[in-house]
């Protein structure tokens, strides 16, 4: 246990990839036997995972369950792991989409299983490993190590072009990540002059005042290779073939959690070691963002292939999670985070209905279906919920991204959040408009006619996604403490002006216990104060009076 | 009776390698030209142990035991080798065996 | 009052249970009951609740229950200084709430009820799915009416979109049920639009999104009579919201469209409740409203516009449900006019009274299309009465109520808001006694064209099961006599001899049209004393009344100046009061009287006057050709962008894409080449000119070892010559 206490992150991050050792020594004609270790792998990495919720301090030291040791030496890099809220939460998305996606692929993959499963596993601990990195290295390196499974597994699994998706996806961030690397490189200089240590630690680099020249240019640097990830506007276009091609657990992996690389890296790197550049290239970035919400949304609506369809619902989904983010206000950013979480689920569940119609019809093409509400009512409940999650509709999760950030948005660019919030009627529209070409109508084609509605297995892995689109949607406190505070420490540095308000709060919820007592409120039917009481001390049972 | 000097032994091994020599250098059965290599052989020794009385050391005669061994040798491998070119060329003649020019 | 919050959530655990047991396992019996149940225990907690709040004096009647902390507290500055976004889930029970929710609960279970009956021809999932809807939208309906700031509002305000849009839809193979529900979803998002910028706005403004500290922001600052300030700013986009969901000009499109929904949920959602949701929230916001009266002239414009629009059309319209759409939206512009010209209580009043006679309207028309097999033309019924003598009477209550007769409910509280728009606006007034005649025209044409004159139907075909729809095509084949080619002396014979006796001697199971079961009934008779008994709460002071309804929403609506002021400074005498009223319900007499004229006794001149002005008539037959304007601009209009960026997206940013990649390629090959014959040729100049050299020398290897042995012996002797002899 003491292990576990102090080597969570590492157990975490290397969970997955001794599922794929493990899969090394089976015969690759067991096909079984690998698909059962490989799903016991993914709900084992999302198990280890799991303290990472409880035992998180949200009011606690910035960064958390630190592990560090040598690495290169001479050249100041280590193996420096830690998370803070952000990162937390994001981990425990990738292992809990990890699992799903490990899960949904159990009959939707029939060659080279073992393979297969081994690439899925090596991709989940190369997105784990860049989230828990603090180390720019490391970070570095577990950008680039996740590239490859995930090549392999568009171009191996993958339908339509797959070689030619998975070669443009590749060389795309690539690119994107060379110009990256050379960022870090010259953070890692500036870091050497101002400090005389050769480091690649990220929480020093957080806390250099670099000058505004070099600002601008390490921005730009850093700038495409995140943009590229997220993908921004006019760096987009890797984004909808690659989704297309990829097998269905890879568009989830991807869409879900690899696009949160981009925009992680925006609030990890960009916004707290470069504030003064961020601020410069807010017009710039937002006015790509904003264009990318209208024109992902207006270009969604003129898609005839269901998958590409939700492939640029994420472009249109992600500009405003970029827009979220460059508002530089606390709303604003925790918006764009839970986004960013929102994102993950509704696009991840809809890429796994879109692979369960694909593997039942063989086919993407919308025209092809209609009326599968009638053969497939749950499956068409879920799709319901997750169309509903995806345009927004409050009391679910999407409604809680877009109101924060629209509202963090709105105080500092009015028209600017005039012109974002047009897309949530856009959103509206093609996402109801695919919903009633699919589900409503008669049943045109008789292919159609036989559909087998969800099994088990299908219904489990929706589940857990459901549950966290209701739960996240009517009750976001337990997400939105966690991020309260690394969420203010970004302000703090990109926004100066929030810092009196940001301590405030952070003092009034580090509070000792101190009954919180909202006006109105009848005793005892509070479900949680609005702040967590001491530090450190375990999230208390909510008290539930009368429900 | 003269005595046999060195001299004599020494006209002898030349006429005797000179022999060698020309058949090596002018016959076209390889059989001969081997047998001519055996004379050239046997012409030094003659001189080893010409020598090697003379001087009192045994070296010599050492050494034209190797050769006689050696040449045993040689001798065996080479008509291997004719003999296996004889079971394919079915011919001796030495300006036959050309194929390992370049 | 501590518990009002269980009110939403008894309908949702019945809908949760419906959904995700009874669609799967429940038998009918078993899915309705637990829908009306639990609709039934949530009309008892809101009685429950009414009484506790009247039981407190009138000035305590607010209270509020903060139920657990929704967005946590996040700095954020706002006009004056960094505030802190917070949003509670709190539910306020307010003179205001507790009428809406006496509404929402008492004509919801009504309805649900009368859907129990009403739906028993879809099969056992479908069954059960529609009382999941039905008690969802309840849900979100009562949280709609309980929510205690902004942002608790909009979650019940978009959640009874999605109802409406799930129920619209609810016949989903049809596919202008399915167009329906997403034009109704996509209009109203277009209000959302401006009210999501509104909320937005007012927590900028105000720091705050809770109606109370609103209020009280609102109440310091002056009211903006010339400019057109942040609150105008707030009101009209607030407004937007509520024209799309209240279907006010230029958003009212998707009303009409909605009547694909099945007859229960058009009543509930589209007629009694949902739609006036916007009403609701103005008069949520009435202290916010009345500090903009800019906003409140432009809203009491569309308002009366919208009324009268929605009642032209209405009155040249076929399809039964139709005309009771436009005549919804028609009703709902007279509320807007009320909240317009700052009479909140009165538009709250209508908004309760509408509630009753629309829905009972509604029912009774569900009750005539049922009993008539599906069929909604009006010009394909007539004379019904005779079968239907419940649906008749009690329609004609609702009718009149809806016309404007006293005593009933309806000319209560439509008088009192032609009384307010004659002290605010004298023109908004005659167009309102305009619409009034018109209203008074079109509700006696319908229920003229149903249930009076002659039976025009095909002869066997009002019955409900497909198999004696098909045998009474053979009967019409039979009979095939068409009331419209016998005179207007021969109907009354030619129904006797052919009508739906002719089948009761044939023996089928349910003869022609008759009245549905109890449970159809039932609430009809039901919500015909409520339309009778409601208005009474409203009588005028004029006429010795205490006006009830007023007082007890006053405070509700108290720091809105221009409600008690208005009421103060600009009351008219009783004679002039009283005269208003002589004169609306002579109007309405007027419109009966007209309607009777027309369409019972000259049947012919309709048609006249549609060919007289036939560009008239089919302008409005066409309900102004707004759909099709609309779908000319906006609709094509973002299909061409979305086209055109998509082309864009591949041909040029994707075409970007691909063009490096081609320069790519083309380097790479360029490089190739350059490696190829350049670099490697280089290279192979050197091995050729080895070999070339070799050529010449290679002339002196023979291969003849015999050679070799010559040159070496003759080197020897040169050797040796120069070695022994040159030296």
């Amino acid at each position: 246990m003491t292990f576990l206490n102090h080597h969570l992150l590492s157990v975490i991050l290397f969970t997955p990839l001794a599922g794929a050792v493990v899969l090394l020594f089976v015969k690759r004609r067991q096909e079984e036997t690998i698909r059962w270790i490989a799903n016991a792998f993914g709900v084992a990495g999302f198990t280890v995972s799991i303290p990472l919720w409880f035992r998180f301090q949200p009011f606690g030291d910035p960064w958390q369950f630190v592990e560090r040791a040598e690495w290169i030496p001479s050249i100041g890099a280590a193996y420096f792991l830690g998370v803070d809220g952000l990162s937390a939460l994001l981990v425990l998305l990738t292992t809990l989409v990890g699992a799903i996606a490990i899960l949904s692929s159990w009959t939707a993959i029939t060659e080279r299983v073992k393979e297969y499963y081994i690439f899925l596993l090596l991709l989940q601990t190369g997105l784990i490993g860049a989230f828990v990195a603090l180390d720019t290295l490391l970070f570095f390196l577990f950008w680039e190590v996740m590239l490859v499974p995930m090549y392999f597994l568009i171009g191996m699994w993958g339908g339509g072009r797959p070689l030619y998706s998975a070669i443009k996806f590749f060389l795309y961030t690539f690119a994107g990540s060379v110009v990256m690397l050379l960022g870090i490189l010259a953070l890692y200089f500036v870091n050497h002059a101002a400090t005389g240590v050769y480091s690649f630690d990220l929480t020093q680099f957080q806390q250099l005042s670099v000058p505004f020249d070099v600002q601008k240019w390490i921005f730009l640097a850093l700038f495409l290779g995140f943009a590229v990830k997220v993908p921004i506007f006019p760096f987009h276009t890797w984004l909808p073939d690659a989704h297309t091609d990829a097998p269905t657990a890879g568009s989830v992996m991807l869409a879900a959690i690899m696009l949160k690389m981009g925009t992680y890296g925006f609030i990890r790197f960009s916004l707290p070691i470069l504030p003064d550049a961020t601020h410069y290239f807010v017009p710039l970035v937002a006015g790509l963002s904003i264009v990318g919400i209208i024109y992902g949304a207006l270009v969604a609506l003129a898609q005839s292939d269901w998958k590409r369809l939700v492939a640029y619902s994420s472009v249109s989904h992600m500009g405003l999670v970029m827009l979220g983010m460059f508002a530089l206000t606390p709303v604003g950013i925790t918006g764009s985070i839970v986004q960013q979480i929102n994102h993950a689920i509704s696009t991840g569940a809809l890429f796994l209905i879109v692979g369960i119609v694909y593997e039942r019809r063989q086919s993407n093409e919308i025209s092809e279906f209609g009326g599968l509400s009638k053969v497939m009512p749950v499956l068409a409940t879920v799709f319901l919920i997750m169309t509903m999650s995806s345009i927004g509709l409050p009391a679910l999760n999407g409604f809680i991204g877009e109101i924060l950030i629209l509202q963090g948005l709105y105080v500092v660019h009015k028209t600017w959040a005039a012109i974002a919030a047009s897309g949530i009627v856009l959103g509206a529209a093609y996402m109801l408009w695919l919903y009633q070409r699919t589900m409503f109508g008669k049943i045109d084609n008789p292919a159609n006619a036989a559909m087998k509605d969800l099994n088990a297995r299908e219904i489990a892995t929706f589940v857990p996604l459901v549950a966290l689109a209701v739960w996240i949607g009517i009750y976001p406190e337990p997400v939105l403490r966690r991020l309260q505070s690394s969420v203010g420490r970004v302000v703090v540095r990109v926004n100066s002006v929030y810092g009196p308000a940001i301590a405030k709060a952070e003092a009034a919820c580090n509070r000792p216990a101190a009954p919180v007592v909202i006006p109105g409120a009848p005793a005892g039917l509070m479900l949680t104060p609005p702040c967590e009481t001491p530090a450190g001390a375990p999230p208390p049972k909510p008290a539930q009076g009368g429900r | 009776m003269m005595p046999i000097t060195p001299y004599h032994y020494l006209v002898l091994a030349a006429a005797l390698f000179a022999i060698g020599l020309v058949g090596v250098m002018v016959r076209r059965n390889i059989i001969i030209v081997l047998m001519s290599i055996e004379l050239m052989l046997n012409a030094v020794n003659i001189n080893l142990a010409a020598f090697s009385y003379q001087l009192h050391d045994a070296a010599g005669q050492v050494f034209a035991i190797f050769i006689v061994a050696v040449a045993a040798a040689e001798a065996a491998v080479g008509l291997g080798i004719i003999l296996a070119f004889f079971r394919n060329k079915e011919t001796v003649n030495i300006d036959d065996m050309n194929i390992m020019r370049w | 009052m501590d518990y009002i919050w269980l009110i939403p959530l008894v309908p949702a655990a019945g809908a949760a249970l419906n959904g995700l047991l009874g669609i799967r396992w429940f038998g009918r019996a078993l899915a309705g009951a637990l829908a009306c149940a639990a609709v039934a225990v949530a009309l008892g907690l809101s009685i429950w609740a009414f009484v506790g709040l009247v039981a407190l004096p009138p000035d305590a009647r607010v209270h509020d229950v903060v139920l657990a902390a929704w967005i946590p507290a996040i700095p954020l500055e706002t006009a004056a200084d960094i505030g802190m976004f917070s949003v509670n889930w709190t539910a306020r029970l307010d003179p205001l709430a507790a009428i809406m929710l006496l509404v929402v609960t008492g004509v919801g279970f009504l309805i649900h009820v009368y859907a129990t009956a009403y739906m028993l021809d879809e099969p056992r999932g479908g069954y059960a799915r529609f009382f999941c809807y039905l008690n969802l939208f309840c849900f979100f309906m009562l949280v709609l009416v309980l929510a205690g700031n902004l942002l608790v509002l909009f979650v019940g305000w978009e959640g009874v979109g999605l109802c409406s849009y799930l129920l619209i839809g609810f016949w989903y193979e049809k596919n202008s049920a399915a167009d329906a529900g997403k034009k109704a979803f996509l209009v109203n998002r277009i209000g959302d639009w401006g009210f999501l910028l509104g909320i937005f706005l007012v927590f900028f403004t105000f720091g705050s999104l809770d109606f109370r500290e609103m209020a009280t922001a609102v109440a310091a600052m002056p009211r903006e009579r010339t400019g057109f300030g942040v609150l105008s700013a707030i009101c009209i986009l607030l407004f937007a919201g509520a024209a799309g969901k209240s279907a006010q000009i230029p958003l009212h499109i998707w009303l009409p469209d909605a009547m694909e929904g099945p007859m229960p949920a058009s009543a509930l959602i589209h007629a009694a409740t949902m739609v006036t949701a916007g009403v609701y929230m103005v008069a949520r916001n009435a202290v916010l409203f009345d500090h903009a009266p800019l906003v409140m002239q432009i809203v009491a414009v569309v308002g009366v516009l919208t009324a009268l629009m929605a009642a032209t059309i209405g009155l040249v319209q076929n399809d039964i449900k139709r005309v009771l759409a436009y005549s919804t939206v028609s009703q709902i512009g007279y509320m807007f006019l009320a909240t317009g010209v700052g009479a909140f209580t009165a538009a709250v009043f209508h908004l309760m009274t509408h509630a009753f006679f629309k829905a009972l309207l509604f029912l009774g028309c569900g009750s005539v299309i049922h009993a008539m097999a599906g069929q909604q033309d009006m010009q394909c019924m007539g004379g019904l009465r005779k079968y239907m003598p419940v649906t008749f009477s009690t329609m004609l209550i609702g009718a009149f109520a809806i016309a404007g007769i006293p005593p009933l409910s309806g000319f209560f509280s439509k008088d009192e808001i032609l009384y307010r728009a004659f002290i605010g606006n004298r023109i908004l007034w005659g167009i309102a006694t305009a619409t009034a005649l018109l209203t008074a025209l079109y509700m006696f044409r319908l229920m003229t064209l149903t249930f009076s004159g002659g039976y025009r139907g095909p002869q066997g075909s009002p019955l409900a099961s497909p198999a004696a729809v098909a045998e009474a095509a053979l009967h019409g084949a039979r009979h095939p006599h068409d009331a419209h080619a016998h005179g207007e002396a021969d109907r009354e014979n030619h129904e006797v001899t052919h009508g739906p006796a002719d089948l009761l001697r044939e023996d089928h199971a349910r003869p022609g049209p008759s009245e549905g079961s109890p449970a159809i009934t039932g609430p009809l008779m039901a919500l015909a004393v409520g339309v009778i008994v409601v208005g009474f709460f409203g009588m005028p002071e004029a006429l010795g009344g205490t006006n009830a309804i007023e007082r007890f929403l006053t405070p509700s609506f108290a720091g809105s100046a221009g409600v008690l002021t208005g009421h103060a400074d600009a009351a008219l005498s009783r004679v002039a009061a009283l005269g208003l009223m002589l004169c609306s319900t002579l109007v309405s007499v007027a419109g009966i009287l007209l309607a009777r004229h027309v369409y019972l006794r000259n049947p012919e001149w309709p048609r006249q006057l549609a060919a007289r002005w036939h560009g008239m008539y089919t302008f409005l037959l066409n309900k102004y050709y707004l759909d099709e304007l609309y779908s000319a601009t906006v609709v094509r209009g973002t299909i061409a962008a979305a086209r055109g960026l998509f082309a864009f997206d591949r041909r040029v940013v994707d075409g970007a894409v691909g063009a490096l990649r081609w320069l790519t390629l083309l380097a790479s090959w360029l490089s190739h080449m350059f490696d190829k014959h350049v670099l490697d040729g280089l290279v192979k100049l050197v091995g050729w000119t080895a070999g070339r050299a070799s050529f010449v020398v290679r002339r002196l290897q023979t291969g003849l070892v015999q050679n070799y042995a010559l040159v070496i012996v003759l080197g020897l002797f040169a050797f040796l010559t120069v070695f022994l002899f040159a030296r």
